[in-house]
């Protein structure tokens, strides 16, 4: 019960306490870049907890079964980036199958998702942090879960926004990135 | 140097990379997206040289949308008509020309012997200036001479001739509309290759007026209005004004003309 628990508690630590974009700010580019629509900046997260998810898998296996094992943790950072421009790729692939239009709308910000620092900031972490397999697919699932979570909230709150009378200086990125910041200190309260 | 960690370290990540290398070569034959052939095609036999002319970002996105309809067959200037009949064939659609060439003209023919300067003007010599500056030149809608449209006229289309007037090489002309745009009297226009006459002039002021300030202006006298035998020309603001859709191009108000302010033109 406790072993559930404590997943349980990784999982939304990940998520919402320490949220990769608005505690830790990794990942900001995707986050101001494709958040203008809630269904768009929807599948940008679905995307990227995808890549998260399977990466986080791979990683730990990398890094239990071949990177200690030989001694060669020093590999570490070329490994990782493998693996997640391995899966980058795949998800590219699989939307460019599936949905065409979603592949338009996310256009660069897909393949980026391969620069994407949250991603390799959660696969150092798992190394770091030392979790087990099913810690680091939770821990995964989460960062994930919160990336959507951040990317979709700030996408409903710009959506809301195109009819802002906003000041003429701040349209646009200004006034995103204020949003961003604001919101990041909600964010950090959850994390007292 | 420790050569078992090298190796262990080349061998490991070799292996890790071709694993994941032939995944995605995997996922790439099941997930292959089937491009419109047609698309192919047309990329295949467009210049390729990416100018954005049609509005689109490149040739393949060109591609694209003349394969599924977005697009004419024919808004690729690069390639001309023969690129045109070359998509047609694909698409299997008749080639129609739906748009005729056009080539910029320059409707005043005031140059220095027609017209007379009020005073001497020391500004600098480029039309854009003069205009702004004072009216020193005897018709205040003809051209000003300094040849600003040459100088923007990326194919040598333009020289300016001795009596201070720009002449346009039809052949050159690319139907860019730069000079169009660059002219402050608003002389230039682009005209279709098929409109046979033109009033060259642009002056709206009375007969009389027109007659002090230039030899060659539109006196708006009607006679060619009056003389055209299909009814094409009407006269709006002291010009006679051409409907290039009636337009027979008999010849008649060419004739009649007592300035010669109409012209036949010649493509």
């Amino acid at each position: 019960m406790e072993g559930i628990s404590n997943l349980a508690m990784l999982f939304v630590a990940a998520a919402i306490t320490n949220n990769f974009i608005l505690t830790q700010f990794l990942g900001i580019c995707p986050f101001l870049g494709v958040s203008k629509e809630v269904p768009t900046a929807f599948s940008m997260g679905l995307a990227t907890t995808f890549v998260m998810t399977t990466s986080a898998v791979f990683v730990w296996v990398i890094e239990s079964f071949i990177l200690v094992p030989l001694g060669i943790e020093f590999m570490r950072y070329i490994a990782f980036i493998l693996v997640i421009s391995s899966f980058v790729q795949l998800t590219e692939l699989f939307v460019k199958k599936v949905s065409p239009p979603l592949y338009k709308a996310l256009g660069i910000f897909l393949p980026l998702i391969t620069t994407n620092c949250a991603i390799l900031g959660l696969a150092l972490m798992i190394s770091m942090e030392g979790y087990t397999f099913i810690e680091s697919t939770i821990f995964g699932l989460g960062a994930g879960a919160g990336f959507t979570l951040a990317i979709v909230l700030m996408a409903g709150i710009r959506e809301r926004l195109e009819f802002a009378d906003v000041p003429e200086s701040l349209k646009g990125a200004p006034i995103a990135l204020l949003v961003a910041g604001i919101m990041a200190m909600a964010f950090s309260g959850l994390a007292m | 140097m420790d050569f078992g960690m090298l190796t262990r370290a080349v061998l490991s990540m070799g292996i890790l990379g071709g694993l994941f290398a032939s995944g995605l070569a995997y996922a790439s034959v099941k997930f292959a997206v089937e491009d419109d052939p047609k698309k192919q095609q047309i990329e295949e036999i467009l210049p390729g040289v990416n100018c954005g002319a049609c509005g689109k970002p490149g040739c393949a996105s060109y591609a694209e949308a003349v394969a599924n309809g977005e697009l004419g067959i024919d808004c690729c200037p690069v390639g001309g008509a023969e690129l045109a009949e070359g998509i047609a064939k694909i698409m299997g659609v008749a080639p129609a020309c739906s748009t005729e060439r056009k080539v910029a003209q320059v409707l005043c023919q005031g140059g220095n012997e027609e017209t007379f300067d009020k005073s001497e003007y020391k500004g600098l010599p480029k039309c854009q200036v003069a205009d702004m500056e004072e009216n020193f030149k005897s018709c205040e809608y003809g051209c000003l001479g300094f040849g600003d449209c040459a100088a923007v006229c990326d194919f040598d289309a333009i020289v300016m001739d001795e009596n201070g007037l720009p002449q346009i090489d039809t052949d050159k002309c690319t139907s860019c509309t730069k000079c169009v745009v660059e002219c402050p009297r608003d002389i230039i226009t682009m005209a279709g290759v098929s409109e046979q006459v033109k009033t060259k002039c642009k002056s709206l002021l009375r007969g009389k007026e027109v007659k002090v300030a230039c030899d060659k202006g539109c006196i708006g006298c009607t006679l060619c209005a009056k003389k055209c035998p299909v009814d094409a020309i009407d006269m709006v603001d002291n010009l006679a004004v051409i409907d290039h859709e009636t337009c027979v191009g008999c010849g008649v108000c060419v004739k009649v003309c007592p300035t010669d302010a109409m012209v036949e033109t010649s493509f």
